[in-house]
């Protein structure tokens, strides 16, 4: 079966997600995502408690805490100290690409 | 279909305690997990063993698989006369059928009456998919095509595997590590449920010529003793054709020459910059006429650039 070509969106950091369509997207009831608020996994972008805003990072966020947590059978709160390690190795990792990429190489010449 | 021998994949024996199995499990999760390994086959070993460990967790899935006999790894099988009714699926009807969807059906079989039945939303799949382009396609925008296996539930939410392709379009400027999202394009839904998404996990094929760091581009610029020292204008290659490069006279080996704009486009209509590291280089021979010049020039020259380690 082929489809048409789909655009590939990027997540827009300005859009702000209800806590339902958070939920929804990431394959998590709402409870479960308040437990992962609670436990400090996600933050809220704004708004009150209640009436919560998130962030579109929080999708990919939300659903790592997902398979984390199925994949690990772990709590909330090894699923958030998890996702602070794994945040600090992406960043850790972005420091290391961006230390390499102004790392010169050795120019090879060439003997003519 | 095929058999899969799941006491094979966690590495446990067939007569194994529970306990045993989720410890095997845990070690090789610990592993292969996709969020903790780098390693660019650990996706598929973990599909795997957590598909193996679904079935063998369940005491009545378990039950189910051992019931199907031993038999090797890929070898083709049809489940026995009977195992179907037995199992709660009267169907019997194993075509296009995935091993896997043979348990599928037996979730929570007892606690909750039986297999979804017709009439129930259910969201279609989310998939995850590694997409490498190079660094030319980040910049030009490109299309790509993805073969996804996705679970399809018939009329009696019987699961079926069915081959989908799926093309899409990467805006330019998607850049290492970026995740961006085909929405819809993922599993069907069934009863009402909306179809999963596609999530394409970006990455980077590593360039011939520029090293990459978000949208910025580094690329190492080879000039001559004489031309840092004297400066002169070089052409170099940018993703948008070869520009004039002024090198100022008394640049130094490591110095950056920055020239904005001209790296990978960025969502927001902007641009990185390319940055061009100067490397001063000797040519692999001299000539006559080149040593004479060195020599003169070390003579008339009085500068120690070692003095401050004295």
């Amino acid at each position: 079966m082929t489809s048409e070509c789909t655009d590939a969106v990027w997540p827009d950091e300005q859009r702000r997600l209800q806590l339902a369509d958070l939920a929804d997207l990431a394959g998590l009831s709402e409870a479960e995502v308040l437990e992962l608020v609670d436990c400090g996994a996600l933050t809220p972008a704004e708004g009150a408690p209640g009436q919560w805003l998130f962030g579109m990072r929080s999708i990919t966020v939300a659903r790592t805490a997902r398979r984390l947590r199925a994949d690990f059978e772990l709590d909330p709160h090894g699923v958030a100290l998890l996702l602070a390690f794994i945040d600090r190795i992406r960043d850790l990792q972005d420091e290391l690409a961006d230390l390499r990429a102004r790392l010169p190489r050795l120019v090879p010449v060439a003997r003519t | 279909m095929k058999f899969k021998d799941y006491y094979a994949v966690l590495g446990v024996e067939r007569g194994a305690t529970a306990d045993e199995i989720k410890n095997a499990y845990r070690k090789l999760a610990r592993k292969f997990h996709p969020d903790v390994s780098k390693d660019p086959n650990a996706e598929a070993r973990f599909k795997e063993m957590a598909e193996a460990y679904a079935t063998l967790k369940d005491p009545e899935k378990r039950s189910a698989y051992d019931q199907l006999g031993r038999h090797g790894s890929g070898e083709e099988f049809r489940p026995p006369p009977g195992w179907s009714t037995q199992f709660g699926d009267a169907s019997g009807a194993f075509d296009g059928m995935d091993f896997a969807d043979l348990f599928g059906g037996l979730a929570g079989h007892a606690r909750q009456g039986g297999r979804r039945g017709p009439g129930h939303a259910r969201r279609g799949q989310d998939y995850e998919v590694a997409v490498p382009i190079s660094v030319e396609e980040s910049f030009n925008g490109t299309e790509v095509s993805l073969d996804l296996t996705t679970t399809e539930f018939d009329a009696q939410g019987v699961p079926r595997r069915a081959p989908r392709s799926v093309k899409a379009r990467i805006p330019k400027g998607a850049t290492e590590g970026q995740v961006l999202r085909l929405p819809g394009q993922g599993g069907k839904g069934s009863h009402g449920g909306r179809d999963g998404d596609v999530y394409l996990h970006i990455a980077l094929r590593p360039h011939r010529i520029y090293r990459v760091s978000g949208h910025d581009l580094f690329l190492d610029l080879p000039v001559t003793p004489w031309e840092a020292a004297l400066g002169a204008s070089v052409e170099i290659p940018t993703l948008a054709g070869a520009v004039n490069l002024k090198v100022p006279a008394g640049s130094r080996g490591g110095q950056q020459l920055r020239l904005a704009g001209r790296g990978l486009p960025t969502p927001q209509g902007g641009a990185g910059d390319l940055h061009a590291i100067l490397q001063i280089v000797l040519p692999p021979e001299f000539t006559e006429r080149e040593r004479a010049l060195l020599q003169e020039l070390a003579g008339a020259s009085t500068w120690n650039p070692r003095r401050h380690l004295q």
